[in-house]
């Protein structure tokens, strides 16, 4: 009997409880009378799921065959195909998501927020280039990445750009890079994938102003090879670093080089390098001069720009929807704004307290904050080391190929006339056998 | 001379190589990390029913053309009324299936009769574009049988869903790959 009781109170309470939650069930479900049977909601699957295992190994074999063709093939017939295989399969089979680009930004969140744990598959695909760049320099982004795929394609007439203006606008895919990091470890927004110049390609839809963005991309790289490459790409910059100290890397000459100066205006995105002697004497006195002057300027440029950064919160804050919904709460509060917008009209429906919504807004903004004094020394101190970095001289032999810029396309090789000797001395093997 | 530089090259040779190594295991240590703690299963996004304010920004936000958002109808929530507010917005002109009286603009729902005096409602999702205006009505007047949820044969499952960003009262959610719907339902609480 009071089991009975207990059954009753507890299901009154479970309905009580639920009519709060879900509006009102204001119509009980009727009894029907004519055998009719209540139909259950279709739930179709999610189509990714079979596809995902499937993308490692493709990423992996595709890396694997990269390297080999880059390095040991040295064909850019070879690695053309692989590129385009790879735009067609990352690209527009997969529609571009997952990309290793965007996953700096899973990975981020993962580390910073415990509630959000990263799919395996997305870890796969921000370690493995970055391992394979290690051991064989940026291959990745010659024939895997269907972001630099569909740039390469489209490199027509590259036009040389002064290595100066190269640095500079290269300073570009730093800030990204920070910004990037910024708003996904506050988990504000993934601005690398909202602002992707060529997903909506990929898609064959999307949004009109990012479709634009990635027609003046693709219009632009016609003339400046691999614009988002080599100024906007944020993993780039982490595959510049690691290309630095690959165990192998693109050579040019297949042997010695013989300084015949054919390559010279061979790469389209000015990734060769002359040969370099030693600096005269007086050179080296006034870049040594101006070393000192930078290794002072070094702290301070990272100081300055960290405490920018943190002063710009205010700004950077507002990409997170709690802060600008506080914000606009605010507002509406204190009669500046009149009416109400969907997100505040949400809020206010939820009953939720507003000393909560600001106290979790300015926790968050704090976090900007902090943020923000990484961010900008991270920017300050990438300029400061820029800055060295010309005033440190290079000693050149021969025409090499930028550890760090070149992104192992194989066009240089074909230029070479030792290339060339190569080509012929296998094909007569060949022929003998 | 000769020695001096050999043994400069050597420490360089030096310095590079535990870079690298340090490189590789810093790598490796990432990955470890993020895959040992990481849940083995993809996620997908998805519209908490409970939260969702029906403002009809899943209807132009989708970078799909064609929104893979779709009204979804819990028949076990429904009261199979004879005026449904999602059917016939608030002041129908007529009690009948006539295209004026009814509140989706696609004309995506269908009213069949199955006894006196109850209807069933059905979704025809090739019609619907996710507008929720149907939502809206149901949740003001009835029993909020009606809601919206990602399609996940649509669906492109992009990293960040162009509507999440763009959702006014944070009802988007990465939900488990092997339970991808969030559906209205009697017993809950």
């Amino acid at each position: 009997m009071i089991r009975l009781g207990y059954i009753i109170i507890s299901t009154v309470v479970l309905l009580s409880t639920y009519s709060g939650a879900s509006g009102a069930e204001r119509f009980p479900p009727p009894d029907f009378e004519s055998g009719y049977t209540i139909p259950s909601p279709t739930v179709p699957n999610p189509r990714q799921s079979p596809y995902e295992y499937v993308d490692c190994v493709v990423l992996l074999a595709a890396l694997a065959a990269s390297s080999y063709l880059v390095l040991k093939k040295r064909s850019r017939r070879a690695i053309f195909i692989l590129m385009v295989f790879s735009l067609i399969y990352f690209g527009f089979w997969r529609r571009g998501c997952v990309c290793s680009i965007g996953a700096i930004q899973n990975v981020t969140l993962s580390l910073f927020d415990s509630d959000y744990t990263v799919p395996i598959v997305v870890v796969a695909f921000f370690v493995l280039p970055l391992a394979s760049t290690l051991f064989f320099g940026r291959t990745f982004c010659a024939a895997v990445c269907p972001l630099g795929a569909v740039q390469d394609l489209v490199t027509l007439w590259p036009v040389s750009v002064p290595n100066w203006l190269e640095r500079g606008l290269r300073l570009f895919a730093y800030v990204y890079l920070a910004a990037a990091v910024l708003f996904a470890a506050t988990g504000s927004a993934f601005v690398i994938c909202r602002y992707d110049p060529f997903v909506s390609f990929f898609r064959l839809s999307g949004n009109f102003n990012i479709l634009v963005l990635g027609g003046c991309f693709l219009i632009v790289g016609m003339f400046v090879g691999r614009p988002y490459c080599r100024f906007f790409c944020p993993y780039g910059v982490i595959l510049r670093q690691l290309s630095r100290i690959s165990k192998w890397r693109v050579t040019i000459t297949p042997d010695q080089c013989v300084q015949c100066r054919l390559c010279e205006d061979s790469c389209p995105f000015d990734a060769i390098r002359e040969p370099a002697a030693d600096w005269s004497a007086p050179e080296h006195d006034k870049a040594k001069k101006r070393l000192a002057l930078l290794l002072i300027l070094l702290p301070l440029l990272a100081l300055s720009g960290g405490w920018a950064g943190s002063r710009l919160k205010k700004v950077t804050s507002r990409v997170h929807a709690t802060v600008r919904l506080a914000e606009r709460i605010y507002l509406e509060d204190t009669g500046k704004v009149e009416g109400t917008t969907d997100a505040s009209s949400a809020f206010r429906a939820t009953g939720k307290e507003t000393e909560e919504l600001y106290a979790e807004a300015s926790s968050i903004q704090d976090r900007f904050g902090l943020g923000g004094w990484l961010f900008g020394g991270f920017v300050g101190l990438m300029t400061a080391l820029k800055l060295i970095r010309v005033s440190v001289s290079r000693q050149r032999p021969d025409y090499e190929a930028d550890r760090a810029s070149c992104v192992a396309c194989g066009r240089c090789f074909e230029y070479c006339p030792k290339e060339h000797a190569r080509v012929e001395k296998t094909r007569e093997v060949i022929g003998k056998t | 001379m000769m020695a001096q530089d050999k043994k400069d090259i050597n420490r360089r040779h030096f310095l590079r190589d535990s870079l690298w190594g340090a490189c590789l295991a810093g790598l490796g240590g990432t990955a470890g990390l993020l895959a040992g703690r990481g849940r083995k299963q993809h996620t997908v996004w998805q519209i908490d029913p409970y939260t969702c304010v029906a403002c009809g920004n899943c209807a132009t936000y989708c970078v799909l053309e064609e929104s893979a958002v779709k009204c979804v109808h819990a028949y076990a929530v429904c009261g199979y009324c004879r005026i449904c507010f999602g059917f016939f917005g608030p002041e129908p002109s007529d009690i009948n299936e006539g295209a004026e009286n009814q509140v989706c603009p696609t004309g995506a729902i269908k009213r069949t009769f199955v006894e006196d005096p109850y209807y069933e409602y059905t979704i025809d999702e090739s019609l619907c574009n996710g507008c929720g205006k149907c939502i809206k009505g149901c949740n003001a007047f009835g029993n909020g049988s009606l809601f919206l949820q990602v399609r996940h044969d649509r669906c492109l499952n992009c990293n960040e869903c162009s509507i999440a960003a763009a959702c006014p009262s944070g009802a988007y959610k990465r939900v488990p790959a092997d339970k991808p719907y969030l559906l209205k339902r009697v017993d809950r609480a």
